[in-house]
């Protein structure tokens, strides 16, 4: 006779059952989180890669005498329409750095307007019948091309869909991050370094842990209030620069880096700091010439990820006019400048449906500036972290 | 001087200084050069010595100058104060120099000056958030000198639009008085952060059990660093993934099921907002689990509970306060996030449950109310103070205690 019973036998059935409900849930979870990111990351490439090709027309542009004055005559006006204006409108300039351009009748390859560009990737567009009727004959006589999207590497900001590109926000994001480095850098790495090794243990330094602990976890936004009133009412730093850009995000930037700088500098054992003051070093020298060096892998991984997160935030940038129009790079940390993520806040509210694949397309691309920066510094910690 | 002037003075002037101090001072600090007399210290010391003296007068004094002119005073004209900071500099050089000899004790000199410079960094970061605190306090002062606190925090009506007539002095033109009741505000806060909340917890809390109990080691190293990238992605993005992709899914479903749905909801920004926190929820669960004690899991096994059973009945339970502190950390963090909520979510203040209308909420009205065209000291700008303030409150005080519960916790088991 079995020493096990019915009933037994039924619980441990029912138990069996809610351990694979409970380990099918957990999966689950994790399942629903990844899926989430590979379908949140494949809809992004999947509406941003249009952007990366851009319809061009082939055209008989001609330099006559009349489009030296207006550029919209050097085109049919059948084709005027379907020509991009930002071509049509540096037609007279052209002409005059070019004089011997007068006269000449030629086909060119020219940009066609954003509409043209959405009726042939079958995006939904305010063509009226005719001009797709013309569109789709000289796509018959192969007038028609797509060509790799060169402008929006290049282009600034614009109102025309087909001209706008991120060259301009781009080069802002890179001056905002080198001044966050700039400042928060130096500043988050020398108050890791008092408070892990130097600081007394009083009053006053729990005050700066707690308090270093808090401002990590202030909403962005929060930042975004202090550089408008603390940098622009009250220190006069010109609004919507890169300057006030870089020292906001650096104050947003600086508890990342003395978190992961004293947490580099822990691991360092106490024996190399012991072996340094065993031969007469200065505690200044234990840190200069023996902890900060061996700390210096963690405490580079920390900054890269701090300055990855303060390159992808823009609710800061909002408040500090950042956001601006900007349709040349800026040339100086005190002129109006915009970044990536402003220019892809600015371009989401912009009704034109155009701009919906150019502002996936900015996402692309911010997004691959964030992972090679993540990817740089998890390849650090791996080559250069050593355990103890 | 203005910034730019002393950035110059900075490159220009005090570099080169500092630069060749350091160098005549190390020449210097050769005991050829005095009779072979042992030197104190190292001979960099003696330049770095040479270094300071050269160059933090000038600073100091470049730096007081602008403070001053912040404050209004020009005590000189700048080309006065340049060639002082420059006179200072070579002062300083010179003095340096001269008393470079071998009993000098350059070491303790320059790093008494680096000990400053260090307990002067940390102290900044105070300044930080006194800075913070003070900015928007001042400002919610002045906002809250003119609107009654408890208009402000119990009524139903917010309707800035007209505040810049009383700005302009024209407030009795007939226009509705504007109204500055936060309650809608708050309440479509807690109505998207509530969304974001039941979608955060049970899959962040189920994928830590995951990750901590049943996955292996090659599964971990996958899948941990996955469920960190989600935390890693701009919230500018989730912003438009919301307002592209799940918005119209969502107004389809709801017209598929016969409900209404305004095209800017509370559900859409809610739910991505939620996906965003998973690993605020799951990496720190994911940790206090793993510092549960292996001795008490091997404690349940050893009396024939399954794994679940040990999950339920002991881990969670021995981890509930960091669990709790987890969660809150995560809702800080869903109440303070902006750019979902100003792409997604409506402008209109809406006091309502229903997740498929449009709310808004407490960052969408403070970006609304310093993006526009309006004066520094309009009282809709000031609201946006008034809101910050409450923010930053509300915020500091979930982290102290989430901080709290942490420490408390981690006392526990170690």
């Amino acid at each position: 006779m079995s020493i096990i019973t019915e009933t037994a036998k039924k619980r441990l059935g029912s138990r069996r059952r809610a351990e694979k409900r409970f380990k099918l849930y957990s999966r689950l979870a994790i399942l629903v989180a990844i899926s989430f990111l590979i379908f949140f990351l494949y809809d992004m490439i999947r509406t941003g890669y249009p952007a990366f090709t851009q319809a061009e027309l082939l055209v008989e542009v001609s330099y006559s005498e009349e489009s030296m004055e207006i550029g919209q005559l050097a085109v049919d006006e059948e084709m005027e329409r379907l020509v991009s204006r930002g071509f049509l409108r540096i037609i007279p300039m052209r002409m005059q750095a070019d004089p011997a351009l007068l006269g000449v009748t030629r086909d060119e390859w020219v940009l066609a307007v954003a509409e043209v560009d959405q009726y042939l990737k079958g995006k939904p567009n305010r063509l009226r019948e005719d001009e797709r009727e013309t569109v789709q004959r000289l796509q018959d006589e192969g007038r028609v091309k797509m060509a790799f999207n060169t402008g929006f590497f290049v282009n600034g900001d614009s109102k025309l869909p087909e001209m706008a590109g991120v060259w301009a926000a781009l080069v802002g994001s890179a001056y905002v991050l080198l001044l966050t480095l700039a400042f928060s850098f130096p500043v988050g790495v020398l108050t890791a370094v008092y408070l892990e090794e130097f600081a007394p243990d009083n009053r006053l330094t729990q005050i700066v842990e707690v308090n270093i602990n808090n401002l990590a976890a202030i909403p962005s936004i929060l930042y975004g209030l202090l550089g408008l009133a603390i940098f622009i009412n009250f220190f006069h730093v010109p609004r919507s620069s890169a300057l006030v850009g870089g020292l906001t995000l650096a104050l947003m930037t600086m508890p990342v880096i003395i978190i992961s700088t004293r947490a580099a500098l822990r691991s360092v054992p106490g024996s190399i700091r012991e072996a340094a003051y065993g031969i007469g070093a200065t505690p200044w020298q234990v840190v200069w010439h023996h902890t900060l060096p061996l700390a210096l892998p963690g405490v580079l991984t920390g900054t890269i990820i701090g300055l990855a997160r303060a390159i992808g935030e823009s609710a800061p940038l909002l408040i500090i006019g950042m956001m601006a129009y900007i349709p040349d790079a800026p040339h100086g940390v005190t002129e109006a400048a915009t970044a990536l993520p402003a220019q892809i806040y600015t371009w989401s509210t912009d009704s034109q449906r155009a701009f919906t694949e150019r502002t996936a397309a900015a996402i692309v691309v911010l997004l691959a500036v964030l992972l090679s920066m993540n990817a740089l510094a998890i390849y650090m910690r791996n080559k250069y972290e050593r355990k103890w | 001087m203005n910034f730019s002037q002393i950035a110059q003075l900075l490159v220009l002037g005090m570099a080169p200084l500092g630069a060749g101090s350091y160098a005549l001072c190390r020449a210097k600090a050769r005991p050829e050069r005095f009779g072979g007399a042992k030197f104190h210290s190292p001979s960099w010391y003696y330049g770095w010595y040479g270094f300071l003296w050269a160059f933090l007068p000038p600073l100091l004094l470049a730096v007081a100058s602008w403070i001053l002119r912040l404050a209004g005073l020009r005590p000189a004209p700048d080309w006065v104060l340049m060639a002082l900071a420059m006179g200072l500099g070579l002062a300083g050089l010179v003095y340096a120099h001269r008393s470079v000899n071998p009993e000098l004790r350059a070491r303790n000199s320059v790093e008494g000056v680096i000990h400053w410079t260090l307990r002067m960094s940390s102290v900044l970061s105070i300044l930080i958030t006194v800075g913070i605190v003070s900015s928007v306090l001042f400002e919610a002062l002045q906002f809250f000198s003119q609107v009654s606190l408890w208009e402000f925090l119990t009524g139903t009506a917010w309707s800035p639009g007209t505040a810049f007539l009383g700005a302009a002095g024209r407030e009795t033109e007939g226009v509705a008085k504007p109204l500055f009741g936060s309650v809608p505000l708050f309440a479509g806060t807690f109505l998207i952060t509530a969304i974001s909340l039941l979608v955060a917890v049970p899959i962040g809390l189920f994928a830590a059990i995951f990750l901590s109990e049943y996955a292996s080691l090659p599964m971990r190293r996958i899948f941990k660093p996955a469920l960190e990238i989600l935390a890693g992605i701009p919230s500018v993005v989730y912003g438009f993934f919301a307002a592209i992709t799940v918005s119209p899914w969502v107004v389809n479903t709801a017209q598929a099921l016969g409900v209404r749905a305004d095209y800017t909801n509370a559900l859409s920004p809610g739910l991505v907002m939620g996906v965003m926190i998973i690993p605020f929820v799951s990496s720190l669960s994911d940790d206090v689990l793993n510092a549960v004690p292996m001795s008490m899991r091997e404690g349940s096994y050893a009396l024939g509970a399954t794994t679940s059973e040990t999950i339920r009945r002991v881990l969670l339970p021995a981890a509930l306060p960091g669990i709790v502190a987890a969660v809150l950390l995560a809702f800080s963090r869903a109440v303070g996030e902006t750019m979902i909520v100003v792409m997604a979510a409506g402008l209109r203040p809406n006091l309502t449950w229903n997740p498929l209308e449009g709310v808004t909420t407490v960052t969408v009205r403070i970006v609304d109310a310093l993006v526009g065209d309006q004066a520094f000291d309009s009282l809709e700008t000031l609201s946006a103070f008034g809101l910050g303030l409450v923010l930053l409150v509300f915020t500091l005080i979930l982290n102290v205690i989430s901080a709290y519960i942490i420490r408390r916790f981690r006392q526990k088991y170690e």
